[in-house]
């Protein structure tokens, strides 16, 4: 189990003190009181709910709910508190969502789950698109109840006006022809497919909307999806191809920092970066990162009430990209000055031989203080710490690979 | 009024079915799937996608051949059956 105590070893340039300092006050000042505390897993397998006391040290797992269903993401609305959707599909099955009021002790199905428009009439050769599953949930702004957005594998992004019962296509990207392309094919998607994920709503304005696409970039739009553009400059591609063509940009998650709507982290293919709006250029803030680490990862949690800081997890990106643990040596790593330091978090965690893949929706963070961070393992294990990293502690093993991990907090 | 065929329901599907066969009617494959779906609702889309394909691990046999035109004409006689093809572990 996990070590006891706090370790910090900085491995970047030295974080100003006093900055530090000044971040965590600020952050302690606008803490929401602890409240029940819970993390939602989705997986391979079925779907399972882990309820933690309010010091977050003990937990009840329930599940599975769906045993053999694949979960993709499983998140709960913060607007209500109670209504639980499921992004579910089957070896054999096509794709639905399924819906919950009473904290998943019953579930009713979608009854028009994301599904893309018929296409009559295609040229020969051609092959119309079908959803494959829905990879992304984002509930709406907070004066949209009941509006919900929905990514989809192959890319596609969905809304639903009545809780998460009825889709429809919000954005018709094959009907662009511009965005067709950027869509590229089966090949230039991640294994699990292209997806459509980091719906992200400005919570100033319901209109003002991001999505990235893997592949397919970072894309913006601040009139309520009438009318989208590419938000990649700056962003990096794999050495040799051209940046210019959106196809070859893979964000793999971005995240805006919940106390400050115009600043934006990206864990990308190509590095860790941020942006801070309206400027429109990311600025690869992981160059910081040690070295021998780099700065390839798929998740990335930003800080509840402190826009300096945010945290990764790195991953193997070498060669053939074992997207591993690097070295085998699993660590959390951590900023508080917006990227200029990363500093290592690994207390608890194994020191050795631990071969871990953590996929990109399976890295989360809490609103407590301080804040909890969680992720969970493609070999099913579910790990936490309650004080921002610095120590870390098992809440789960054995269960099927982990595909995405929420939180959320009930009263 | 099409006749009703009997169809086999492949066992993901019998949540929804609550029995492994049910009386369809209809006299194409389509059409008895139509008429699963407006009694057992969702159930359509799981089977077959937006495109009107059949899903690649969901397979058709009638009187024991295998089918993948939605057009494919039944009748009472013939026995239909809705299986899930192997799809790794």
């Amino acid at each position: 189990m996990a070590a006891k105590g706090t370790k910090l070893r900085k491995t970047a340039k030295k974080a100003p003190k006093r900055a530090a300092q000044k971040a965590s006050k600020k952050a302690t000042a606008r803490a929401p009181k602890s409240k029940k505390q819970l993390v939602l897993v989705a997986t391979r397998k079925g779907a399972w709910l882990f309820h933690g006391d309010a010091a977050r040290k003990t937990w009840r797992s329930d599940g599975p709910h769906f045993l053999g269903h694949v979960i993709h993401h499983l998140v709960l609305d913060p607007r209500d508190g109670r209504t639980l959707l499921a992004a579910a599909s089957t070896g054999h099955l096509g794709p639905t969502i399924f819906r919950s009021t009473d904290m998943g002790k019953s579930w009713k199905e979608a009854t028009r789950p994301p599904a893309f428009k018929k296409v009559e009439n295609l040229p020969e050769g051609k092959k119309a698109r079908s959803v494959h599953h829905t990879f992304w949930l984002t509930p709406a702004h907070g004066n949209e109840p009941n509006v919900w957005y929905a990514g989809t594998s192959p890319q596609g992004l969905f809304r639903s006006e009545d809780g998460g019962v009825t889709w429809t296509e919000f954005f018709d990207l094959a009907s662009d022809p511009q965005y067709r392309a950027w869509l590229g094919g089966e090949q230039e998607g991640t294994p699990d497919g292209p997806s459509m994920h980091s719906v992200i709503v400005d919570p100033r304005d319901p209109a003002h909307l991001y999505f990235a696409m893997s592949s397919g970039g970072v894309h913006e739009t601040r009139d309520g999806g009438r009318h989208w553009k590419p938000l990649v400059d700056g962003m990096e591609v794999v050495a040799g191809f051209d940046a210019s063509n959106l196809t070859f940009h893979d964000p793999h998650c971005v995240r805006m920092s919940p106390s400050n709507p115009d600043r934006l982290y990206q864990q990308n293919h190509c590095g860790i970066y941020r942006l801070d709006r309206p400027a429109t250029k990311w600025k690869r803030i992981g160059k910081a990162m040690p070295k021998a680490i780099g700065d390839v990862g798929f998740g990335i949690v930003v800080h509840p009430r402190d826009d300096a800081r945010a945290w990764v997890l790195p991953m193997d990106g070498q060669t053939v990209w074992p997207r591993t643990s690097v070295e085998g040596k699993p660590a959390v790593y951590g900023t508080q000055d917006g990227g200029k330091s990363w500093m290592r978090l690994d207390a608890g965690l194994p020191k050795g031989e631990a071969w871990w893949t953590v996929k990109r929706q399976a890295f989360a963070g809490d609103n407590s203080n301080p804040v909890g961070l969680y992720f969970g393992t493609t070999s099913g294990e579910l790990w936490a710490s309650p004080s921002e990293g610095r120590s870390w502690d098992l809440i789960a093993r054995h269960l099927p690979e982990i595909y995405a991990v929420e939180t959320a907090t009930i009263g | 009024m099409a006749a009703s065929v009997k169809m086999l329901i492949a066992s993901p599907l019998r949540p929804y079915t609550g029995a492994d066969e049910v009386e369809l009617r209809g006299a194409t494959l389509g059409e008895l799937l139509d008429d699963l779906e407006a009694r057992f609702p969702g159930t359509r889309f799981r089977i077959v996608d937006e495109q009107d394909r059949i899903r690649r691990h969901m397979r058709f046999f009638v009187n024991g051949e295998p089918v993948f035109d939605l057009a494919q004409p039944v009748s009472p006689a013939d026995e239909v059956s809705m299986v899930q093809a192997l799809s790794g572990g």
